[in-house]
């Protein structure tokens, strides 16, 4: 247990030096999980889909339509449980920087199939009989302070003209991982309107949405779906609500791998700080060493002495990061929240936190311990300082 | 009398590893800010050269992109007949009704679909666009399903190589010509014949209506006899203006990603010179009571020290530019949100980013080293030098 005092004391010794070095691990730490959890946050919608859902949308693009007919036909397929359908509708909330993700659905299969959106049974019932009502999710509800009863008004992007709607629920995720940003209205609403104005674009609906019974059958599914509207003017293409969430993220893929990049070199700068510090350290207490040579010391203790120190730094230095990293988070998720529905510090990200720590004051001792261990302890006592 | 630079220079010197260490700290620092101006600077640059300052561009009213837009034949036929607008050399308006849409396609290399721009051209749309060159095969021929793509698209996507065919609305598409419109947005696009397109995705609106302008500064005049129309529900923009709207989100992403990573690379950066700094000053206690003895002012041992810490932070700045500038070489091909398609831009390096971060590692080097420097002008001579 001595040489644990011996480590404290040393780490210790030079109190402006590990201040400002457990300091830089904090900011490294304190970066690394903001920008993890900002790259896990890209990948939210994945982690927030289920297997029980596959998504069918044109083959040619998401911005193409299926017309409405091709309802009845999927749920005919064999291993489908439900079918309900959903249109992007883009709308904007008073101006362009409020951003709400809204969608036009079919509400009570929408509601069926997606059973981690949870409604009051009340709210429920209003909402599927009363065409004019939408429901929207805690988080968005809270960002504008919307209450039930309230007047929402949205400006078409896709869809043009002004629509009103009338708050009739607040849904909570069953799950962490569920989207509470979003605001889902009725197709109908939509459809009524669209008859009268553009009836090039009524009884169309942007993806289908199929719930199966076996989430093992999701490939034939898929197959067969995507065979029954082969050679029509609408082909679809059918994909788990996974694959489906999963290309969003493939096609802002290289934003991600940069964030990624990054991330790793916020810990590579932090470990020339940290090795730095650990060079200067060993290089003062040269003469030290060889006098613990001279006493009897193996290597070990030497390689203990410097090592301990290092990591003690560095561990300082990740708790302090950790607890900073949720209001940091919490912060940042704020400012860039309209991006991102989910934006939580994962326990992977945490683990991370940890093992880079634990690197950087392993690689960081590693030149200086190498140096002390190696030094001949004539030379080591003729250095001064 | 002033303490020579040599000896700041040579007292790097004699420390290596921290010196380098601490400098590849600051190196890696001044590369990251580099790269996010250069990334930030390569989407302006692609985005501001992809419209035309006297062109105009008009889309449907409250619809932010020409996706989402759609004009009626009725519509675009007036809108393309303003009097504002320039006469060609052919003795025609020079105005182009296109059609925008997104289609899914996969890249070569990974089979990973993403979203690209086709454009359904008529034979104006090149007159509006002088930066656009065939630089392979030729031109599609109007009423063919012929299509030529952006230089990024026919390197990137499967099918879209001179010869190849793709497969859309039903029908082959073969590609007959590849494009290169300098550093714009048209490069990660597929053009081909507006009719052809329009028949075959069966959507019979146009997206938009893009026209050359005879006097720039007719526009103000132009823009309010469009959205005062009651026949018409468009509204313009000019061109330049429309593509900055476009990535106006992206642009505000990098911004907020580029300087909260700066600011918190450059503490710690700041911090490995303090600490660099201190340990130099501690080092040479007795030193700089000699120098004190000999007559050097405070000051000079205050610049002096300052001077060690701002040349390694500036050696640290040439050797992360130097890396930085070979970040020329890679282009960022990504999906922008707002338009929900495909957009190709290169890091690129200007002076300004030269200068702002050679500027930006100065000031690093000087935060860094302006207080340990200060520590060791305050020494006082006689303690000073019976340290040791």
């Amino acid at each position: 247990m001595h040489i644990l005092k011996l480590i404290f004391r040393n780490a210790l010794r030079h109190k402006l030096r590990t201040a400002l070095t457990i300091l830089g691990i904090t900011i490294a730490i304190l970066a690394f999980g903001i920008l993890r959890t900002l790259v896990s946050a890209w990948y939210s919608g994945v982690e927030a889909s289920s297997s029980a859902r596959l998504i069918s949308r044109n083959s040619i693009s998401l911005v193409f339509s299926l017309p409405l007919s091709y309802k009845e036909k999927i749920r005919q397929i064999p291993g489908v449980k439900g079918v309900s359908y959903a249109i992007w509708f883009n709308g904007t909330y008073i101006s362009e920087k409020n951003f709400i993700p809204n969608f036009a659905v079919e509400p009570k299969t929408f509601l069926e199939l997606y059973p981690e959106y949870l409604l009051p049974e009340d709210q429920k019932t209003v909402f599927i009989r009363d065409r004019k009502s939408a429901i929207a999710g805690r988080k968005v509800a809270e960002r504008f302070q919307w209450k039930v009863g309230d007047s929402i008004t949205l400006k078409g992007t896709i869809f043009p003209g002004t629509w009103e709607f009338v708050l009739r629920g607040i849904y909570y995720g069953a799950e962490k991982s569920a989207d509470e940003t979003q605001l889902f209205f009725h197709w109908n609403y939509l459809n009524e309107r669209l008859k009268k104005t553009t009836p090039r674009r009524a009884d169309q609906t942007g993806v289908y949405i199929i719930g199966i019974d076996n989430p093992d059958q999701a490939a034939e599914i898929s197959e067969a779906v995507d065979k029954t509207f082969k050679n029509s003017l609408a082909e679809t293409l059918t994909e788990t609500e996974k694959a489906f969430q999963m290309s969003f993220v493939t096609m802002t893929q290289a934003i991600v791998t940069v964030i990624q990049l990054v991330s790793f070199l916020v810990i590579i700068i932090i470990m020339a700080v940290v090795a730095n510090t650990m060079a200067m350290t060993a290089r003062e207490r040269i003469g030290e060493y060889a006098i613990m040579k001279t006493l009897g010391f193996g290597g070990w203790h030497i390689v203990i002495l410097i090592l301990g120190e290092s990591l003690v730094i560095t561990m300082i230095g990740c708790v302090l990061g950790i607890i900073l990293t949720f209001p940091g988070a919490g912060y940042f998720g704020n400012t860039m929240g309209n991006f991102f529905p989910v934006f939580d510090v994962s326990a992977m990200t945490l683990l991370l936190d940890v093992a880079a720590s634990f690197l950087v004051g392993l690689i960081a001792a590693a030149f200086p311990t190498w140096r002390a261990v190696n030094i001949r302890i004539a030379e080591g006592l003729r250095r001064i300082g | 009398m002033r303490i020579p630079l040599s000896y700041s220079f040579r007292n790097l010197l004699t420390r290596r590893l921290t010196t380098t260490l601490t400098a590849s700290g600051m190196a890696l620092v001044v590369f990251v800010f580099a790269t996010i101006l250069m990334l930030a600077e390569g989407l302006r640059k692609t985005l501001v050269d992809t419209g035309s300052y006297d062109n105009v561009i008009v889309i449907r009213r409250a619809s932010t992109t020409e996706v989402q837009s759609g004009i009626d034949r009725h519509q675009a036929s007036i809108a393309e007949t303003q009097p504002e607008i320039a006469i060609g050399q052919n003795g025609r308006r020079l105005a182009a009704k296109e059609m925008v849409v997104i289609i899914n396609l996969p890249k070569r290399r990974s089979e990973k679909p993403s979203n690209v721009t086709i454009r359904g051209i008529n034979e104006q749309s090149l007159l509006l666009r002088p930066q656009v060159e065939l630089i392979e095969g030729r031109m599609p021929k109007a009423g063919s399903s012929e299509v030529i793509t952006g230089e990024n698209i026919t390197r990137r996507f499967r099918g879209c190589g001179i010869g190849e065919k793709l497969q859309f609305g039903m029908r082959d598409w073969t590609v007959v010509g590849a494009f290169r419109a300098g550093s714009t947005g048209f490069n990660s696009e597929i053009w081909g014949d507006v009719d052809q397109l329009m028949q075959s995705f069966r959507r019979p609106v146009y997206s938009s209506v893009t026209f050359k302008l005879r006097d720039a500064s007719d526009f103000e005049a132009l823009k309010e006899r469009i959205e005062s129309d009651p026949r018409l529900t468009l509204e313009a923009r000019r061109e330049i203006q429309y593509y900055a709207d476009q990535s106006e989100m992206m642009t505000k992403f990098l911004r907020i990603l580029g300087m909260s990573l700066t600011i918190i690379f450059s503490i710690g950066a700041m911090i490995g010179a303090t600490i660099t700094m201190y340990a130099a000053v501690a080092n040479r206690t007795s030193e700089i009571g000699t120098l004190r003895a000999l007559g050097f002012q405070r000051r000079n041992i205050l610049f002096a020290f300052l001077a060690e810490s701002m040349l390694m932070s500036i050696v640290g700045g040439f050797i992360g530019l130097f890396f930085a500038s070979f970040m020329q070489l890679l282009t960022i091909s990504t999906v922008n949100w707002q338009t929900f398609s495909e957009l190709a831009f290169s890091f690129t390096l200007t002076g300004s980013i030269v200068y702002e971060s050679l500027a930006f590692s100065v000031i690093m080097g000087f935060l860094g080293g302006v207080f340990p420097a200060f520590r060791a002008s305050k020494m006082n001579i006689v303690d000073a030098l019976s340290t040791r």
